[in-house]
């Protein structure tokens, strides 16, 4: 790790972070059909709820439990941080996804498009958390193993989720409600489930951005974050985890390889979207996953 | 009592910028259910052109007046029109039968391609909209003003709105139109031409668009090439609200969304305006998901 220079380590540490949620939007949009466009909003609820966490609570709970080593004082209590910008995160869920969860299609994507902005607006008139100024000097906790190590919990979590026998469940509400609902499937638990988990790997992704780049501001999770997101999902495939995965590390890559295009980077990006969804409308793995095969010994 | 009559007139004149740029949204929804997240940029670029060609008429003719304001208004509505063409027709018509997720994320590519683009060509920093006709002060009740551009801005978008109305509802044009929302195989089976009906559609929101970037700088003279996302996404909420793809209902929408957030800005704190859109919307949304004017349509299975 010492060998690789900051600004390579940056990106990797950046690509993990957009992996854990496009992974976590991909049950949302990918498997149970939902179309979120507020997923930025959860991560900024996460990144600033587990940033204030660890910046007015640190020294309290320190001094509850002195006799605790510091090595693994900060580990646990990093842990503990990410978790509550986590349950902050599908907390929220939880109370716009039982009412919205109703609409359907565009309706949903742009009820959550609005969430997102909600989130953006009443975070950026909080003053504890730095309003307008912007949060400062959160702590640097992230770093490489944090993020892929979570990134793994998150791919397996997911994995064991929706390739199970209740997972089914996720995929039928997305390919057709009504006969879900037929088969007797509860489609608006469902879609709860799958809103709520998403929301709080979200949340956890956003905490590990915080404690990454230690500074936040509203700025960050806008709109065209969550689109962002959605277009790692999509051009993975929807539904397809190391789509998903493979889709944040070519998202994440793209732009910085377009820096020697200056001017026209963000103009590639876009002309580069475009086309993407117009010649590979199925994504890049369609709702396959890639996996090594081994083939049975007779 | 004044003030809140002040800030009506200021609503609504506001308001009328949104139901312009509310009804683009509502009839290409409403012909391809699509939501054409690019419609914001397009009345960016209107309010662009209106910015150069009002310059250069202003140059030419050695003054201002409404001849000229009629001339900028068409030059930018017949460019928008054609940009809202060219738009359907490279990026939307290869993706008709595609998932409608692939659609909505082209629409936000070529939105941020026309952000990004119009930021390279007409430069990043805001200009200063020529002031086309001179502004003053029309009407005075009782210290509540209203304004000449104000009034300018009301009529402009009304007269195209009653337009539009007669396109829609009057001509053959207008009930293919309706023909084509109703069903696409249903119009095709009787003839209708699909593609050309809906490049119209396109073009004539597009257009509406335009004229509302015009109106815009007459009376909020800084234009920039980020200025349409934000509006175009509350004009999207205002559709919405009056029941997407429902014309009156945009209009309605608008007006509405204009008069809200006048009446937050000037009661409560100018930082929750953009928060106020979303809140009505998801109001809305719970209570009657069809929007004041729609139709909610049951599924058939």
């Amino acid at each position: 790790m010492i060998l690789i220079n900051p600004y390579i380590l940056q990106i990797i540490n950046l690509i993990g972070i957009n992996a854990i949620m496009a992974v976590s939007l991909n049950l949302i949009t990918g498997h149970t059909g939902q179309f979120s466009l507020g997923h930025a909003g959860f991560m900024a609820l996460g990144a600033y709820a587990s940033a204030a966490f660890t910046v007015y609570l640190h020294e309290p709970i320190h001094q509850l439990f002195p006799s605790l080593a510091p090595v693994y004082w900060d580990s646990f209590f990093f842990m503990t941080s990410l978790a509550f910008g986590g349950l902050v995160a599908a907390f929220a869920g939880v109370l716009v996804g039982v009412p919205t969860l109703r609409l359907r299609g565009d309706y949903l994507a742009i009820a959550t498009l609005g969430l997102g902005e909600i989130i953006r607006v009443v975070v950026l008139n909080l003053d504890f958390v730095g309003g307008a100024r912007g949060f400062t000097d959160i702590p640097e906790y992230s770093n490489f193993f944090w993020i892929y190590g979570l990134l793994i919990v998150v791919v397996i979590c997911m994995a064991r989720m929706v390739y199970s026998l209740k997972g089914k469940a996720f995929l039928a509400v997305r390919e057709d409600e009504v006969a879900a609902q037929s088969v007797g499937i509860h489609t608006t638990q469902y879609k709860i489930i799958a809103f709520v988990v998403g929301s709080f790997w979200a949340g956890v992704g956003g905490g590990l951005f915080a404690h990454l780049n230690t500074y936040l501001h509203t700025n960050s999770f806008g709109f065209l974050k969550s689109v962002e997101f959605v277009v790692m999902v999509v051009l993975g495939g929807m539904g397809s985890i190391t789509g998903a995965l493979s889709a944040a590390a070519l998202l994440t890559i793209l732009p910085e390889l377009l820096r020697i295009a200056s001017e026209w980077r963000m103009i590639f990006y876009a002309l580069l979207l475009i086309v993407m969804m117009i010649v590979w409308p199925q994504g890049l793995f369609g709702k396959r996953e890639l996996k090594w095969r081994f083939k049975k010994l007779k | 009592m004044s003030e809140f009559l002040q800030q009506t007139i200021n609503g609504l004149a506001w308001g009328s910028i949104y139901a312009l740029i509310a009804l683009g949204y509502t009839m290409v929804y409403g012909v391809l259910r699509l939501i054409n997240f690019a419609h914001g940029d397009i009345y960016m670029i209107g309010a662009m052109v209106g910015y150069y060609v009002g310059r250069l008429l202003i140059q030419g003719f050695h003054g201002a007046g409404v001849l000229i304001l009629v001339g900028v208004l068409a030059v930018s509505m017949l460019t928008c029109a054609l940009l809202g063409f060219i738009i359907e027709r490279t990026a939307y018509k290869p993706l008709r039968n595609a998932p409608r997720i692939n659609a909505l994320i082209t629409a936000i590519g070529i939105s941020l391609f026309l952000e990004y683009a119009g930021q390279f060509v007409f430069g990043a920093d805001p200009k200063f909209f020529p002031s086309l006709i001179e502004d003053g002060v029309l009407l005075n009740l009782n210290g509540v003003i209203i304004n000449k551009i104000q009034f300018i801005i009301f009529l402009i978008s009304i007269a195209l709105m009653i337009g539009l109305r007669f396109i829609v509802m009057k001509t053959r044009l207008g009930k293919a139109m309706r023909a084509v929302s109703f069903s696409h195989t249903a119009s095709q089976l009787v003839g209708i031409p699909l593609d050309q009906i809906i490049s119209f559609t396109f073009m004539m929101g597009s257009a509406l668009a335009g004229a509302a970037g015009v109106l815009v700088g007459l009376s909020n003279p800084k234009v920039e090439p980020l200025m349409g996302i934000m509006p175009g996404l509350k004009a999207f909420v205002a559709a919405v609200l009056g029941g997407i793809g429902n014309i009156p209902g945009a209009l309605v929408g608008g007006l509405l969304m204009g008069l809200s957030e006048t009446y937050v800005v000037g009661y409560l704190s100018s930082t929750y305006r953009d928060a106020l859109a979303f809140v009505l919307l998801i109001f809305i949304l719970l209570i009657k998901p069809a929007g004041l004017f729609g139709k909610s349509v049951s599924e058939k299975v």
